[in-house]
């Protein structure tokens, strides 16, 4: 036996050993989260891969499974809905709607798993946790890159207009990631106190689906002035705006909507990194 | 090594590498059945509501490793010395007391960050990423990685079409491959066949050698006494007897009868 007099404290700190554990201050731990970029990109770049690796054509699914979910929804809204709650260029509009809401949903719906589905990894290796729902959206970035093409090749097909506006999609594709990257953390930190958030996340991602107007046009709805307001400024409807401002004819968008994405964007990743940071000591533990 | 002003505290010439303090671990858990809770006596059930338990892994444990030290922990099972490990590796945050460590304490084993849909190449890439090298490490350390997995060509094929073999081998190349002043091997982590028994006991000699500090947790009696030349015995989530494996291990297997 190692009978000490010292206490183990003074003796650590004679030995120049720093204390394990516990959340680094904010600035330390971007700084970590930073130094382990490269882990971050290669964990999104190797899941990517690995979801498309074993089916016959491979990495096509990444066009054909957007393209047949656009073919579907196209055939169902197309002739079901009222003609008058669509625009006139409605395939490019339901495309464009449809890609970044299937982006969204799966940043939130990946992000809400990122520590509970990796609990191996969060309980056998050191690093930021923050770098799972991170990955979750780079992951589903590096799915978004193809499916744009596909958009924009959709959008000539149908007639849109090739034209300098277009370059306004990437703005609002980097407003929308930075906003589902903060969504994803939240998420990815609300999934661990409350599994059964899990249950309820399918019927959010519906409700989002049918409220943000991807196979309608808002404003033609003739919702209550009150409701069309609300339904404006949901996040998932000002980014699909935005996306389509660039893509699509006729459906440009003014500042103000620009300031939008720009404001939830922020405030959500500061929120949700603030949040995710806040419970760092806990992801493994619970 | 020490500070010149305040030397090292000497145990036995060498100097300390983990400082463990009054560690006290608890877990949160969603209660579980029924039965369980009435048989305990706790958290009833409200409505449809589950309570959570506290589980209390570690309660008060204190101790001080060394440079050159391998310890190996003992205890059955659910005693808290999985808990433990991941407490030392900065995996398991302290309810109460703290631990102080020199350089990353690391468990060996990356499993959980490997892809068995793809190639062993990526997931040596992914592997030494996640154990905390850096890109050029990575790269550096590649080709040794791989002869010393004995792989070979099938290096570029999806690893789960490897043998169980070739899949152990690889992940524990992969594994052993980080420099780490302290490092912590759960067996319940790692796959246990003959093979990479050897390996790691190979392992751990080495950084002995080196002066670094390795934590064994093993059931089997004979792979601690090999490897380990001082034991720690937890019992309940307290540290029940620690001192040379000679006399810890005699009295583990007595209180085991």
């Amino acid at each position: 036996m190692t009978g000490e007099q010292v206490p183990a404290a003074e003796v650590a700190r004679r030995a120049g050993l720093p204390r394990l554990g516990g959340r680094p201050p904010l600035v330390d731990y971007s700084r970590d989260l930073w130094e382990r970029r490269a882990l971050l990109v290669e964990l999104a770049r190797s899941r990517f891969r690995a979801t498309n690796e074993g089916t016959r054509l491979g990495m096509a699914w990444v066009v054909i499974r957007p393209l047949l979910n656009a073919a579907v929804y196209g055939l169902v809204f197309g002739l079901l809905l009222p003609a008058g709650t669509r625009p006139d260029n409605f395939v490019p509009f339901l495309v464009v709607g449809i890609f970044v809401f299937q982006f969204f949903s799966g940043c939130l719906n990946d992000g809400a798993k990122a520590i509970t589905g990796n609990l191996g990894l969060v309980r056998t290796l050191r690093f930021p946790r923050a770098l799972l729902p991170l990955a979750s959206v780079l992951q589903q970035l590096l799915a978004l890159g193809p499916m744009m093409v596909v958009a924009a090749v959709i959008c000539v097909v149908f007639g849109e207009p090739v034209g300098l506006r277009w370059l306004g999609l990437l703005p609002a594709l980097l407003l929308l990631a930075t906003f589902s990257a903060g969504v994803a953390m939240i998420a990815a930190r609300a999934t661990l106190h409350i599994r059964d958030i899990t249950q309820l996340l399918p019927f959010v991602t519906r409700l989002l689906f049918y409220t943000s107007g991807i196979f309608y046009a808002v404003d033609r709805v003739g919702l209550p002035r009150a409701v069309e307001v609300v339904a404006l400024l949901n996040p998932v409807h000002v980014y699909i705006a935005l996306s389509r401002g660039a893509l699509v004819e006729g459906q440009a968008v003014d500042g103000s909507t620009w300031w939008l994405g720009v404001g939830w964007a922020l405030v959500v990743l500061v929120l949700g990194y603030l949040f995710f940071w806040r419970a760092e000591e806990r992801y493994g533990r619970e | 090594m020490s500070e010149p002003t305040a030397p090292a505290p000497e145990v036995a010439g060498r100097r300390p590498t983990v400082v463990v303090d009054d560690l006290h671990v608890d877990y949160t858990v969603l209660a579980g059945g029924r039965r369980a809770d009435r048989a305990r006596g706790v958290a009833q059930r409200r409505g449809a509501l589950r309570r959570s338990r506290v589980v209390h892994a570690l309660r008060g444990v204190s101790f001080t490793a060394h440079e050159g030290e391998s310890i190996g922990v003992v205890g059955h099972n659910g005693s808290g010395k999985s808990t433990l490990l991941r407490a030392v590796a900065g995996l398991a945050t302290p309810t109460r007391g703290a631990v102080y460590a020199d350089g990353q304490p690391t468990l060996l084993g990356v499993n959980a960050a490997l892809i068995n849909d793809l190639s062993g190449e990526r997931n040596v890439i992914l592997g030494g990423l996640a154990l905390g090298m850096d890109p050029d490490e990575v790269r550096e350390r590649y080709d040794d990685i791989v002869e010393f997995s004995g792989v070979g060509e099938a290096i570029d094929l999806p690893m789960a079409t490897y043998s169980s073999g070739m899949g152990a081998r690889l992940r524990f190349a992969i594994a052993a491959s980080a420099e780490h002043r302290v490092l912590l091997v759960d067996e319940a982590l790692a796959v246990g066949d003959a093979e990479f028994r050897r390996r790691s006991e190979q392992r751990i000699r080495e950084l002995r050698e080196r002066a670094g500090t390795v934590f064994l947790v093993s059931h089997s009696m004979g792979s601690i006494q090999q490897t380990c030349d001082r034991a720690l015995w937890i019992d309940h989530g307290q540290l029940r007897a620690d001192g040379p494996v000679d006399e810890v291990l005699p009295a583990y297997k007595d209180s085991t009868r």
